[in-house]
């Protein structure tokens, strides 16, 4: 029963190609040709000189010490994550007591907390702890804040855990350790390859705990790097626009490998 | 409810996964299981770095601090001066204007296309892949790229003087509200698009057969089937909606820094330009215990009527 082609969402899903597609090209476009060319031929030309200048000038100007600093970042972030929610959904999933399940709770009002509403009060805090203009200040908050998504990921994905295996667990004798190495954590993978891509994703693309609670070029990430670029030197779009392109390359390398990861880490959903 | 306890669930065995769930098993062996120190080291990291904070919003809305020294006690101060702020009132419509124009305009947009992209043709999935490239990029990238693009000297308007007449979209209000939320929408649409892609995969297919029987054109079936069908997902959606347009911030600072003159200056955007630029953290707190209070009616809505549950299921077929 093959309905007839549907035109009009054809017409359409072509015209949000053209609207996706067309920025996406001047941004190429211009990072490939001098700032001289791009002024004089406009944007939605064709370069006529290719040149990479603009992407090694990028690097010249500290774009790879941003980049270092923001890989810094995402690893730590996703460590603290990858350490401190496992064991947390593990006991909200199976521990008896009331305060697991008020734990629970917390993190899911923790979902209704944005950023932007803390960020005097970090600038306090991260202050105070003597972290401020420090890379750790900006690790600390961001971990925490991605922390209520991944926990509803993972408690999600350890629900369905059936009570048998448990069991079969427990016949042998294993000590709750022994059941979450060996039952629960190979279980979760799915589960747990959201919660790296999810808060891998926040640490990278992260942009207002930076902005707030670091102030030097020495500890700059990339996407700060980006907002200074624009208010300095926003004359230089060919050299911007490169530096957007660089931002995002990490991120498209996993969409080109892993997208149903990507995805998945993307909406925090997920993990079967 | 996602918050139903463990032992709940066991105890009603129809609940979730297996049916046989009791306390011991045969050979008598005790179930072991984790206790509460499992749970601390995470819950103590969340209190510390986000709940602590969270309350501290609402201590340092009580006292006057310039971010160097100590913050002293103001009592309301801070309170009365913002109930009189004209620019915090008008940011207030300005943050509602601009969701609620967000709302509507990648609605309709995202339902469309999510539709389109839940079909199983190649070209679909190959087209599907460039559409959603721009969830990719940064807030912040986004935000710098339309910058650029739309630069009146050296970007597309200066090209395209018949579509952008004198091409300054950012030197008055309309334009620079429309610019906010055309690349709000840039930026977002593919998002919800996915929600909807996935709800529509989720739809039985019967659904679809028994309605092609009775004689239902596309068109019906798509008012009569897919529509009712993806209500729950709607919701889900225009609340993410919500919640991400009053917290707009880093397209505000980087595409119109609230400007021209404060014609798009939103709360999320005032509160980070009283306390760090203004150096008024007592009033820049008052205004973000505001928008706590309001994005918390909405999470409570958002936990009450959808249910994480509900959007766990959308993502079948991603």
């Amino acid at each position: 029963m093959r309905r007839r082609p549907n035109y009009l969402a054809g017409l359409g899903s072509l015209v949000w190609l053209f609207l996706v597609g067309l920025p996406l090209y001047v941004m190429l476009a211009a990072t490939l040709q001098s700032q001289s060319d791009y002024s004089e031929n406009g944007p939605l030309s064709f370069p006529r000189h290719f040149t990479f200048s603009n992407y090694t000038q990028d690097f010249h100007n500290g774009f790879g010490h941003y980049f270092l600093n923001t890989v810094l970042v995402t690893f730590a972030v996703v460590a603290i994550v990858v350490i401190l929610v496992p064991p947390l959904s593990y006991a909200i999933v199976r521990s008896k007591g009331r305060l697991s399940s008020g734990a629970f709770r917390l993190f899911l009002l923790g979902l209704a907390i944005p950023a932007q509403a803390v960020i005097v009060p970090m600038f306090y805090v991260i202050n105070k702890a003597g972290l401020y203009d420090n890379l750790i200040g900006v690790i600390l908050p961001t971990a925490a804040f991605s922390m209520p998504v991944c926990a509803l990921v993972l408690t999600g994905v350890m629900r369905d855990i059936t009570s048998d295996l448990y069991e079969a667990m427990a016949m042998d004798g294993a000590a709750p350790w022994r059941v979450f190495f060996q039952l629960v954590l190979p279980l979760s993978k799915g589960g747990l390859s959201t919660v790296v891509v999810f808060s891998a994703l926040q640490a990278w693309n992260g942009f207002l705990f930076p902005l707030v609670l670091t102030q030097s070029d020495s500890s700059k990430v990339v996407t700060l790097g980006l907002y200074n670029f624009q208010t300095e030197h926003g004359v230089d779009i060919p050299g911007l626009l490169a530096a957007v392109v660089l931002s995002m390359l990490p991120i498209f390398i996993v969409y080109l490998f892993a997208r149903r990861a990507l995805v998945q880490g993307l909406m925090g959903v997920g993990g079967k | 409810m996602t918050t139903t306890s463990p032992t709940v669930a066991r105890r009603r065995p129809s609940g979730r996964g297996s049916k046989a769930a009791p306390g011991r098993s045969k050979a008598g062996a005790a179930v072991t299981r984790p206790g509460f120190a499992w749970a601390v080291p995470a819950t103590l990291f969340f209190v510390l770095f986000a709940v602590l904070p969270l309350v501290l919003v609402a201590v340092l809305s009580f006292t006057d601090w310039n971010g160097l020294g100590s913050p002293t006690f103001s009592g309301l101060d801070n309170w009365r001066a913002l109930i009189h702020d004209h620019t915090m009132i008008q940011s207030l419509w300005l943050s509602v204007l601009i969701t609620v124009l967000g709302v509507v305009v990648q609605t309709p947009l995202s339902i469309l296309l999510g539709v389109w992209a839940a079909g199983k043709q190649r070209n679909r999935a190959i087209l599907s892949a460039v559409y959603f490239i721009p969830l990719l990029l940064s807030a912040t990238a986004v935000s710098v790229l339309w910058r650029a693009l739309l630069d009146p000297n050296f970007g597309v308007p200066a090209q395209a003087k018949w579509l952008f007449g004198n091409g300054n979209l950012l030197g008055e209000q309309k334009g620079a509200i429309g610019v906010l939320v055309f690349v709000g929408a840039w930026q977002y649409t593919p998002f919800h698009t996915l929600i909807y892609q996935g709800a529509t995969r989720a739809i039985p297919p019967v659904l679809y057969q028994a309605a092609s029987l009775d004689g239902a054109g596309m068109v019906r079936q798509f008012f009569h089937i897919t529509l009712p069908q993806l209500r729950n997902t709607m919701i889900t959606s225009m609340i993410l909606m919500v919640v991400g347009g009053l917290t707009t911030f880093d397209t505000v600072l980087i595409l119109t820094q609230g400007g021209p003159g404060t014609d798009t200056t939103i709360s999320a955007y005032y509160m980070y330009q009283q306390a760090f630029k203004s150096f008024d953290f007592g009033g820049g707190s008052a205004i973000a215990l505001v928008l706590v209070v309001i994005a918390t009616i909405i999470s409570l809505v958002v936990v009450r009527v959808s249910g994480y549950d509900r959007m766990r299921s959308t993502s079948e077929g991603v």
